[in-house]
């Protein structure tokens, strides 16, 4: 039996507090009176994963056995989440590895021929040989590669097919290979409460055309939050879509969870509380700060990326969408949800180095701002953390950095449209457009690694929610242009960035500090 | 008389010449080979030739890259020693003077074409002068005058860094009587600028970019737009006072110039791409680009005009620069030096609203290195353009 999340009261005896800030990390003293808000403890893992594959496959829910839907002679696709997910990325083997070589299996029983595998990124970069076969393991690699086994490319309009519209007008729009399939397998992992379900299809096979309808700032100021499915109009979205594609393609779907394992050994006082770490455990935090602090700035962005998480798989579950999604929610509720009471003045976050944006590369300011004010910001049901009118903590350095391969679009959204407007609606009616038709995003998304020329925007409506529910964003230890240029200010301490809070929230706030990673959310009443 | 007196000395020109740039503005006034002296005033070398009183002299780019050793030599047998600078010039005509073109009473306000040509020096016209370019003129080291290819870099005529110099009438344009000095002051660089959009034609809707935002980049902006139908017009500028002005003249977009090649590509297509060494260029690109920096910004210019453009070259280069794309791209390079019957549009042009708080650094002559000192960090301090009033004390 594992402990549930923990509301903590910062008092005299609470030891400083351990606090991300991209590629560092530090100890904090909290103000007395602090609620700080743990996870509950990592969950077991399943004791026999493949045995655990295999009974989600043979027994689904609410649908018949992946055997009796494997005919000869039928076309059948195999969707799996590209490297967005999970975070950090799973020491090998990947659960997917594990998941699709049973399918392939049961498969070749069958006598199915026509198999193709299509990574479901969706207008995420392609991903490298390398990335792929870190996701599905060498064997399947080496007989699907390149030609049976490659990216969705979401520009290629051969490629795509038109499934039908919903009756609220939206297009929905795939990769055709897996529209006309007879069945499509969709393998996925889900980190977290936004993920899975009816977006698997409906976002990683889409295009933009199809995207737009929910990928856009309306919808997103309308999801409170996106990590909780009925309250949120995106999902709303993804569920008509997914009814107009159940329709014109069979789905079976597969969906694993996992435990909140996120550091390996030498990090594994990241994963525990402060107050139980051992003196091994402080020793191994003075010796990673340290040599964080020593290391050249390319080798520690190296180390850290080398990072892959010991996680452990708490659950698969196969078969109808919805059966599976509601299980796989309840497990991922399971191992992050906190039951927090009431919501505060102001919301404190250490941003990690880490989202799923800049696997293998810089966290570039405008993901910073996203995964604050959207990934993290988001992690709640119910109400957000923070009151409405309330302040925003957040701690990252904020380097004006990008990595021109990865995220070309970006540079140009954060010279171009940021110096005019951080409005995210002003930014989606003047140029989102632009960007997403542009030839060159186009074609360095199709052939390079590049992410969409669209992208950048919708990392920037990610946050549209907390922008206008908050009365105002600190960024503790930020270069201070960046933060300017976001629309953020900058504080050197956290002391300095309570004070500046105060002009917004009164002198005395009450303060909830989101100890996260590991993911943590909260379901505040 | 008081003047500002540019002197031979190969020690300190090659000296300035190897500061970095960041030490220009406290190390070039002191080190350059300027002084200053009383001088006899000069005499009127020739008939049609006036003594004129500076009200204003402007301290131009092409005077700054002098003082730091930045010109090149090309230009050494084309200037007489020691001369006094500054032919950015107000003045008032002190002798009655006349040609065919009229006459000019004693008082007047005037600015000065500095160009000398062959109808200043007393020859016939050389070939460029009889077809109407003065400003090619293949005598500027012939006639009654010293060599010189400007007022300002002529020993006999004086410049206008002193109190008096002298001017033939052939120089000399009224200014209307409701434009302030301080507008009239930017006449020349105006003519100047008025002339490079003449020396190119440039189609309606055209793709244009102004690299450089200090006076030469500005007023082009201004004459773009007054004068052209050109379409966008983005200005790359390194100020955020530059970036606010050149907007007000009519850009449509300015841009850092560490951001300049991606923000071309957005505004005008084309893809970046990168070598293996060296910055980056684009395929695609803009139509018409304006070289306005002295230099400086040569080679981003070359690097982000599309293939068959063109790139006017209206500030005085300074550096070599890898001419690969001019081959590759097929780009023509137009050079635009000094300006040809441009002055009455340019007096029409100064007028403009926007020009107001242009001029706002004066110096008398005596506080001539904080002056150079200023103008060397005009950009950084929020100036555009600095002057002497060699009439202050």
């Amino acid at each position: 039996m594992t402990r549930p999340g923990l509301v903590l009261e910062v008092d005299e005896r609470t030891p400083p507090l351990l606090v991300h800030q991209g590629e560092g990390f530090r100890l904090e003293r909290f103000p007395l009176g602090t609620r700080v808000v743990y996870p509950p403890d990592s969950l077991p893992g399943l004791r026999d994963l493949d045995a655990g594959i295999a009974d989600a496959l043979h027994h689904p829910l609410g649908s018949e056995p992946l055997p009796d839907l494997l005919k000869p002679g039928m076309r059948l696709t195999i969707v799996f989440d590209d490297l967005s997910l999970p975070l950090p990325p799973m020491r090998a083997p990947d659960v997917r590895q594990r998941i699709i070589e049973q399918v392939l299996e049961l498969a070749a029983r069958a006598g199915v021929d026509d198999v193709e595998l299509v990574a479901a990124n969706a207008l995420h970069r392609r991903m490298t040989p390398a990335e792929i076969r870190h996701i599905v393991g060498e064997r399947v690699f080496a007989s699907f590669w390149p030609d049976r086994l490659r990216n969705h490319d979401a520009e290629d309009q051969g490629g795509l097919l038109a499934v039908g519209v919903t009756p609220h007008g939206e297009e929905v729009e795939i990769n055709r290979r897996a529209a006309e399939s007879d069945l499509i397998v969709y393998v996925n992992i889900t980190l977290v409460a936004m993920n899975g379900g009816a977006k698997s299809v409906a976002v990683g096979l889409a295009s933009y055309r199809s995207l737009r309808h929910h990928h856009n700032v309306h919808t997103l100021r309308h999801s409170r939050s996106f990590n909780d499915p009925p309250n949120s109009a995106m999902h709303h979205s993804y569920h008509r879509m997914h009814r107009v594609l159940s329709d014109a393609v069979k789905v079976f779907h597969v969906e694993a969870t996992l435990n909140n394992d996120q550091f390996p050994g030498r990090f594994a006082f990241l994963n525990r509380r402060e107050w139980e770490w051992t003196l091994t455990d402080q020793a191994a935090f003075l010796a990673a700060r340290r040599a964080n602090e020593l290391a050249p700035p390319a080798v520690r962005r190296r180390l850290w990326h080398r990072l892959r998480a010991p996680y452990q798989v708490t659950g698969v579950h196969a078969g109808a969408t919805e059966d599976v999604h509601a299980l796989t929610l309840e497990n991922v509720y399971r191992q992050q949800l906190t039951e927090v009471h009431g919501q505060s003045d102001v919301l404190v976050l250490g941003l990690p180095y880490l989202s799923p944006y800049n696997v293998g590369s810089v966290m570039n300011p405008i993901l910073v701002a996203c995964l604050g004010l959207g990934y993290y910001f988001n992690m709640y049901r119910g109400r957000p953390l923070v009151r409405e009118g309330g302040v925003l903590i957040m701690y990252h350095p904020m380097p004006a950095e990008f990595d021109p391969l990865h995220h070309p679009s970006y540079i140009d959204f954060y010279e171009e449209v940021l110096t005019q407007t951080t409005d995210p609606a002003t930014i989606e009616t003047k140029f989102e457009e632009q960007y997403a038709t542009d030839p060159w995003y186009v074609h360095l998304y199709r052939n390079s690694h590049a992410y969409h020329g669209v992208h950048p925007f919708y990392m920037w409506y990610w946050g549209a929610h907390a922008r206008e529910h908050l009365g105002d964003v600190i960024c503790v230890g930020a270069d201070r242009r960046t933060a300017s240029r976001l629309g953020f200010r900058a504080a050197t301490t956290l002391a300095d960035a309570l004070e500046m809070a105060g002009e917004t929230v009164g002198r005395s706030p009450g303060v909830t500090y989101l100890h996260t990673p590991p993911m943590t959310m909260a379901d505040v009443r | 008389m008081l003047a500002l007196e540019y002197h031979r000395s190969p020690v300190r020109y090659l000296a300035a010449g190897r500061l970095p740039s960041r030490l220009h503005p406290p190390a070039v006034p002191s080190l350059a080979p300027m002084r200053l002296a009383e001088r006899p005033e000069p005499a009127p070398p020739g008939p049609g030739w006036t003594r004129l009183r500076p009200l204003l002299s402007g301290i131009c780019g092409s005077d700054l890259a002098l003082l730091a050793g930045r010109v090149s030599p090309y230009l050494s047998p084309l200037v007489s020693l020691p001369f006094v600078p500054g032919h950015e010039i107000v003045a008032e005509v002190i002798d009655e003077v006349f040609d065919e073109t009229g006459e000019l009473a004693p008082g007047t306000r005037v600015v000065v074409d500095p160009v000398l040509s062959c109808r200043t020096r007393g020859t016939g016209p050389c070939p460029p002068c009889a077809a109407g370019h003065a400003n090619r003129c293949d005598r500027v080291n012939a006639g009654h005058v010293s060599p010189g290819l400007q007022t300002g870099f002529c020993a006999d005529t004086g410049g206008g860094w002193a109190e008096r110099f002298v001017a033939h009438r052939s120089q000399l344009h009224p200014v209307p009587g409701s434009l302030p000095s301080e507008q009239a002051l930017l006449a020349e660089p105006l003519a100047c600028a008025v002339h490079a959009v003449r020396r190119i034609d440039i189609p309606r809707g055209a793709k244009v970019v102004v690299v450089g935002a200090g006076t030469v980049g500005l007023l082009t902006v201004l004459a773009l737009r007054e004068l052209t139908a050109a379409g966008p017009v983005t200005v790359i500028a390194r100020h955020p006072h530059q970036r606010r002005r050149a907007r007000a003249l009519g850009a449509t977009d300015v841009l850092e110039p560490r951001n300049a090649l991606r923000g071309v590509r957005r505004a005008t297509g084309g893809t970046l791409v990168r070598p293996d060494l060296g910055p980056a260029h684009l395929l695609g690109g803009a139509d018409v680009v304006f070289e306005c920096t002295g230099g400086q910004g040569l080679e981003t210019a070359l690097r982000m005009t599309r293939a068959g453009g063109a790139v006017v070259l209206s500030g005085m280069p300074s550096r070599p620069v890898d001419l690969t794309p001019v081959w590759y791209r097929e780009l023509r390079v137009v050079g635009s030096y000094a300006s040809r019957d441009d002055f009455a549009t340019a007096l029409d042009l100064a007028s403009h609203a926007a020009l107001g708080g242009f001029v706002d650094g004066v110096y008398p002559l005596a506080r001539w290195r904080d002056a150079l000192g200023h103008a060397l960090a005009a950009g950084r301090s929020g100036s555009v353009k600095v002057a002497f009033d060699p009439r202050a004390r």
